[in-house]
């Protein structure tokens, strides 16, 4: 694994893509070795919010070293990002976790990408560097479907929104029952009772699931054990069952975690 | 230039440690830091079995710091012996072990197996964590237990011992006093400020565990405060922590009569801080002509 960094980025542009959702693009020599499913701390400049904000990794392009954030503004951090626009600049950590394994999908097998709200983004790079049968099922709110036009270039797409106004109404999982899908491995990431029902969901079926997690974090690079997640068997670090979000994961193979 | 300072015999390069639970035992910082640069690593907290803590969330941000509430998750001393203290042997900087425990009997059990591992230089006594039930802090808020849990630890360490002493307590000079009665050899302070923080939008703890130690730099004052006071209440050498950021706050702690400090939570805003800081001290010295960091120790009365 490549050495992390904390650098400083350039912004190169950024535009909002939904109601609190934006699209952050920077320049960094860290998007070189930068993976699906892998994130990066992001720094605010004010002194008084001291920590990293882990916001996963939606789009890299190592030739142009480019990343591509889309977040959602949770809190005074990531309310300081929204206001960043061409020009600015940024310190981010990076690159951070183990993002998901593309070589567990072997050819022949049929995939399928699963994201919840803010968990979307990062579905983005992993159905990019996917090179099998491969179907998007993404789920909103609303009609506010952000993303969904990129998704459509790299995979069959399929919608859930919560109000019923685009795709399936209902969650994810509905919107996978109502495909019809039979998945041979499942990626996910999304809020807890989605990643909940999708392992629960692959654990009966037998299907190989990574799920992508989150926890509030402090360094993002092993030290602190502030993230960890219940593991079923005691875990190779801690010795205990527990594992580090930030560096064992954020993307575990469903067996491996108690969720 | 003289960067080097002396506790209990052992002597340190310069006087930036790290603070302990906020490095884990080198390793993840070792990819942003030359631990060789350092005067010493001062490992996270480690009990005779391995401890699982508390649950999440374990961490939330505050103005200017943060809390935790790791509850000191640990993978037990022979683990540690057998990885962390191996990895450690490879760099030129001393080594501090940070023990805790649930009884006396465990930190016993600790002490005696860290005893026969010429890699230990140095003991630090967690008595003062306040996110276990059990132990920690209940050893570190009162003076006669203090006074009994050291001389006990004092008995069978090999190494020296520094007493590790929570700022939540009435008096922090009386807590230091017992542990140079008991025969500590250092003290090290401050460890973290009990606080809580409550989600107003979901009527709630952010912290699983309701309350959390904070850190970071905006409880600097206290723990500057709190050195200088024990500084004037004991003739044992006092490590200073508590919110270091800069090389300046460590200049702070050691004016106020620190001979050593260590960072903590800036390392995780900061993977770059320890070595930024044993730099910066430096630069300190050579622009304000002082030959030897032990010059200004403790030079504000």
């Amino acid at each position: 694994m490549a050495q992390k960094k904390k650098a400083l980025a350039g912004v190169l542009g950024q535009r909002q893509l939904a109601d609190g959702i934006f699209d952050l693009r920077l320049k960094t020599e860290l998007a070189g070795e930068a993976h699906c499913g892998q994130f990066v701390g992001v720094y605010p400049k004010d002194k008084s919010t001291l920590l990293p904000r882990p916001i996963s990794i939606c789009e890299t392009d190592a030739k142009e070293g480019t990343l591509r954030l889309v977040y959602r503004v949770a809190g005074k951090g990531t309310a300081e990002f929204s206001g960043l626009k061409e020009g600015d600049a940024v310190e981010i950590l990076g690159i951070l976790g183990n993002g998901f394994p593309v070589e567990a999908a072997r050819p022949g097998m049929r995939a399928v990408l699963m994201g919840g709200g803010i968990g979307v983004p990062p579905i983005l790079q992993l159905a990019k560097e996917l090179d099998c049968d491969k179907t998007v099922v993404v789920g909103y709110r609303d009609s506010q479907c952000f993303l969904r036009e990129d998704f459509e270039k790299y995979a069959k797409t399929v919608i859930a929104t919560e109000d019923g106004s685009v795709g399936t109404k209902g969650n994810v999982m509905d919107a996978l029952k109502a495909s019809g899908i039979e998945p041979d491995i499942l990626y996910a990431c999304g809020p807890m009772p989605m990643l909940k029902a999708i392992r629960s969901y692959a654990l009966e079926k037998g299907i190989l699931a990574y799920i992508s997690l989150e926890e509030r974090m402090a360094c993002g690079v092993g030290a602190c054990l502030g993230c960890v997640c219940k593991t079923t068997a005691v875990d190779h670090h801690s010795h205990v069952h527990n594992a580090r979000i930030c560096t064992d994961g954020p993307v575990f193979e469903a067996r491996e975690v108690e969720i | 230039m003289n960067t080097s300072v002396t506790i209990a015999g052992v002597e340190f390069k310069n006087p930036v440690m790290t603070g302990s639970g906020t490095f884990g035992s080198g390793m993840e910082y070792s990819e942003f830091v030359d631990l060789n640069r350092l005067g010493a690593v001062v490992t996270k907290g480690v009990a005779n079995v391995a401890w699982p803590g508390n649950p999440t969330p374990r961490v939330a941000e505050v103005y200017g710091g943060m809390l935790n509430a790791i509850g000191l998750q640990n993978p037990g001393v022979d683990v540690f012996i057998e990885r962390d203290l191996e990895f450690l042997k490879q760099f030129d900087t001393k080594v501090i072990v940070n023990v805790c425990g649930k009884t006396v009997e465990d930190y016993l059990e600790v002490v005696e197996k860290l005893g026969d591992q010429a890699r230990v230089d140095m003991l630090e006594i967690n008595v003062s964590c306040p996110n276990v039930k059990e132990g920690a802090i209940a050893f570190g808020q009162k003076a006669e237990a203090l006074f009994d849990i050291t001389s006990r630890i004092k008995k069978i360490a090999k190494q020296p011992v520094i007493m590790k002493l929570s700022p939540n307590v009435t008096d922090i000079t009386e807590m230091a006093r017992a542990a140079e009665a008991a025969g500590a050899d250092a003290i090290s302070l401050i460890n973290t400020l009990t606080g809580m923080k409550i989600d107003i939008e979901r009527r709630r703890f952010v912290l699983a565990n309701k309350t959390g130690g904070m850190s970071g730099p905006a409880i600097k004052p206290v723990a500057v405060r709190m050195v200088w006071q024990c500084a004037n209440a004991v003739q044992i050498p006092i490590i200073g922590m508590g919110g270091i950021a800069t090389a300046e706050d460590a200049v702070e702690f050691l004016m106020a009569g620190a001979t050593a400090v260590a960072v903590g939570a800036m390392n995780f805003v900061n993977p770059y801080a320890t070595q930024e800081i044993a730099d910066g001290l430096e630069r300190f010295l050579a622009e304000h002509r002082i030959g030897d960091v032990n010059e200004i120790i403790g030079c504000v009365k």
